[in-house]
């Protein structure tokens, strides 16, 4: 049952010799990519490596760029992502841009409703829907509203909606990270399927087991130009991890296994006690001790995100409670809960930071009212981000440039670094190493566990099982709301950490 | 050194004119009118005509001030012209009137008066603070409702008549003279002053601005942001209230309806200057130019003898040109920053 050998296959896109700047810097340089009928391609690199900027400027996002793209051998220039649409190209975004409000076969006619007399023709769009919906294999009510399916439906439905606007090329953007293992099956059946129908697939992602679980070829990027194209059959995750980062040798079980060193002994910094929200935290218990970094696995939706908000004082708990320093603690809000020592990194930047500020805005936000009661201290300011951003080898080394100029992972480390002027109690990171590329996440890794070193008793979350044998000294995993297990001490695989969420 | 190199690469000139267009527009939208009313009216270019603008600008500066706290952490206040009407009755209601005022009063010194009027204006600010960070009614309708309520404290006190008589030292900075410059000039760059202070250079200023350019990562970053908002709201209740005061002594009369221009004039002067509606970005310095912007706008028509019903609609299309500068700023800006 394996593929034809793709070489045979006529490309379906060509792009040759194509260049990219932005004021003067190349994002791309002298690239060649081809895509051919019925292909799964991978794309990998590191952040900021130029395969987003590549699949932008297929997808018609950018208009202006050096070099030549061919599609069926002919020469096409898109003005917009409607231009590329119309020639069968159409991109799922990372960002699920579904309504939840709306039903699901609302979702799938977004904007093209089938109507009659300027009225919408409802039994006709559900049907369509229905039809469309099935023939990815999912079975799925057209009137459901969409809000109320798995991140992992949605975006299969928001798939669906460019695979019937007659895409012909797909480009998916990370579109497993948010899915759990069931749904990554799912997922690959349906690409498979599309496979078969003869459509080609682009596959963008940092989770290499997906990549070469589901593609034909692999092509790596770095720093702006392409390094290899190759079958997925001669490629291995550690050759792919060295192209990626230009470097030899990599632990490549970095992340599969991990040795628990968990310490009854040392001192309990924060306690939880069967905690819930009355809503998707149901109960919840968890010792974070000293010096030790607890780890909370979990797949999306288990609960993990409310426990967070509800330690930093985001939202109020219903039920159980929180002990700082064998003490009862309530906290009125995130004020009061930064005020008590604790220190929060959410999952998304977005929520983090401030994108048109300057660096040192958002390192300093959290500590202005250590620096001075009433008026600011600008140099006192300068200095303490200076410094951090020194220590956290933030790039550009400059805290005066606005944050959104800065790569993901730079941004993280900002993030991490509005916390470390005077040392948490509790650090709590939910998702600390999402979608950041090989080097950052080592930094990030290196500064948490420097963290740990220092005595700051540190609450790790994540839905990926890497970040969570990496950087854990125990773990919990979490499912539907409460404790489904806990490792102390010992060996434990990812294998572990999968079957008990 | 190589980061400054590289910022100048990647920036540019449109980085720099996203980044600057809400500061410059409204500085040559000022010019513009300064230099095409010079030309029109010889009366217009003088320095009593000059005082003449800034007299009549000192009381919606005051407001403004409070306002730009206000928009700038994107929020609205709807009642501030409402709220400087009920506060300069409310001092009227409390001062001795002449006979022929059929108001009933309760006369008490002028010191205690000011106080108690000042601390009423601080309680309306209050409850909106309440209604808003609390309660959780969006800042549009709960101000709204608070503009309601001080248009009726403002007829129950009042009950139709006019009050003339204030306290003197309110008589003295609202209506009365410094060597030749009016007082509400002086006390308005006062305000100016303190509230440019606050804003930049306070850990209160920074966090407004935070709030209002993110408030989720104010709140993820420790802020309290309810505590801000709620101050800004009570912040420009207090202005409105101090404005009213003023104003009624510079009108020299208190009674219904005193106020009713105040309201847009004040939005649009911080919309006008360029403080974003969308928070985050702005300040006093470009209150003060909206201001100017609005008080030449309004002079200049009225010395070139338009028609005044003409007038009105050119106020308005004045505002939306400033609302499409505004919102099209924040565009790009976004798509740039």
């Amino acid at each position: 049952m394996a593929p034809p050998a793709q070489d045979e296959k006529v490309p379906l896109l060509e792009m040759k010799q194509v260049t990219k700047k932005f004021g003067g810097i190349a994002a791309l340089r002298d690239v060649d990519f081809s895509i051919t009928t019925g292909e799964i391609h991978g794309l990998v690199g590191e952040n900021g490596a130029g395969k987003s900027t590549l699949m932008k400027i297929i997808a018609g996002v950018y208009a202006g760029f050096e070099g030549e793209m061919l599609v069926q051998g002919r020469p096409v220039h898109f003005r917009s992502a409607a231009d590329a649409l119309a020639a069968g190209i159409g991109m799922v975004h990372q960002e699920l841009s579904t309504v939840p409000d709306l039903t699901v076969a609302e979702n799938v006619f977004l904007g093209t409703q089938p109507v009659r007399a300027g009225v919408v023709n409802w039994r006709r769009m559900n049907a369509q829907a229905k039809a469309q919906i099935a023939s990815l294999g999912l079975d799925i009510d057209p009137a459901t509203r969409m809000g109320a399916l798995p991140v992992g439906l949605q975006q299969l439905i928001e798939l669906s909606r460019v695979l019937f606007s007659g895409a012909r090329i797909i480009i998916l953007d990370e579109p497993t990270s948010a899915l759990s293992p069931p749904e990554v099956e799912r997922l690959f059946t349906v690409l498979r399927r599309l496979r078969a129908e003869g459509r080609s697939i682009v596959f963008i992602s940092h989770f290499l087991d997906d990549v070469l679980a589901i593609s034909d070829r692999v092509t790596v990027f770095r720093n702006g130009a392409k390094v290899i194209t190759e079958q997925t059959a001669n490629l291995t995750k550690d050759s792919v991890i060295s192209h990626m980062i230009g470097r030899g040798s990599v632990d490549m079980h970095m992340g599969e296994s991990a040795e628990l060193t968990g310490d009854d002994t040392r001192p309990v910094v924060m306690s939880v006690e069967s905690v819930g929200d009355g809503r998707a935290l149901r109960d919840v218990s968890l010792t974070l001790r000293q010096g030790e970094i607890t780890g909370v696995y979990g797949f999306m939706g288990c609960g993990q995100i409310e426990l967070s908000r509800a330690l930093f004082g985001k939202i109020r708990l219903k039920t159980g409670r929180m002990l700082l320093e064998g003490r009862p603690v309530r906290f009125g809000s995130t004020a009061a809960a930064r005020a008590a020592g604790i220190a929060y990194v959410p999952e998304s930047r977005r929520m983090m930071l401030f994108r048109t500020e300057p660096v040192y805005k958002n390192i300093s936000i959290a500590i202005l009212d250590r620096i001075g009661r009433i008026f600011l201290k600008p140099k006192a300011e300068r200095a303490i981000s200076t410094t951090h951003a020194k220590d956290l080898q933030i790039r550009p080394p400059t805290t005066d440039i606005v944050l959104g100029n800065l790569s993901g992972g730079n941004q993280q480390k900002v993030a991490l670094a509005k916390w470390l002027t005077h040392l948490p109690r509790v650090l709590i990171l939910s998702e600390p190493t999402r979608g950041m590329d090989v080097g950052a996440k080592e930094d990030v890794i290196r500064i948490v566990k420097s963290l740990r070193d220092r005595g700051v008793a540190i609450l790790v979350l994540s839905t990926e099982p890497e970040t969570i044998l990496t950087l854990a000294d125990r773990v919990t995993v979490m499912r539907k709301g409460t404790v489904a297990k806990e490792f102390a001490r010992g060996h434990i695989e990812k294998a572990d950490l999968l079957s008990q969420a | 050194m190589t980061a400054s190199v590289e910022l100048a690469g990647k920036g540019g000139v449109k980085r720099f004119l996203a980044e600057q267009m809400r500061n410059i527009a409204p500085v040559f939208t000022l010019i513009a009118l300064i230099v095409f009313f010079a030309t029109q009216s010889p009366v217009f270019f003088s320095v009593a005509n000059g005082l003449n603008i800034l007299a009549n600008a000192s009381i919606t500066g005051i407001i403004a001030v409070g306002l730009t706290f206000v928009i700038l952490t994107a929020e609205i206040d709807l009642s501030v012209a409402a709220i400087a009407n009920a506060i300069g009755i409310t001092m009227a209601f409390m001062t001795a009137q002449p006979d022929y005022v059929n108001i009933a009063t309760i006369p008490l010194p002028g010191f205690i008066a000011i106080i108690l009027t000042l601390l009423a204006a601080f309680g309306l600010g209050s409850i909106t603070a309440f209604g808003v960070t609390r309660i959780g009614i969006p800042s549009f309708i709960m101000t709204l409702a608070m503009m309601q309520i001080a248009n009726g404290i403002s007829a129950l006190l009042v009950r139709g008549q006019i009050a003339y008589i204030f306290p003197d030292f309110i008589t003295t900075i609202g209506a009365g003279n410094f060597y030749g410059l009016r007082w509400s000039i002086i006390v308005c760059i006062g305000f100016f002053i303190v509230a440019h202070l606050v804003l930049t250079y306070t850990r209160f200023g920074r966090y407004v601005y935070m709030v209002g350019g993110n408030r989720e990562a104010a709140e993820y970053s420790g802020v309290n942001v309810r505590l801000i908002i709620a101050s800004v709201m009570v912040i420009s209740a207090v202005c409105s209230g101090i404005a009213g005061m003023m104003g009624v002594a510079y009108f020299g009369s208190a009674q219904q309806n005193g106020f009713d221009d105040f309201l847009l004039t004040a939005i649009a002067a911080v919309v006008v200057g360029g403080t974003s509606l969308f928070g985050g970005r702005g300040g006093i310095g470009n209150t003060i130019i909206g201001l100017l912007v609005l008080g030449v706008l309004n002079n200049g028509l009225d010395l070139i003898n338009i028609d005044s019903f003409l007038k009105i609609l050119i106020r308005g299309l004045i505002l939306l040109i400033a609302l499409v500068i505004n919102v099209y700023a924040q565009k790009l800006k976004e798509s740039t920053g």
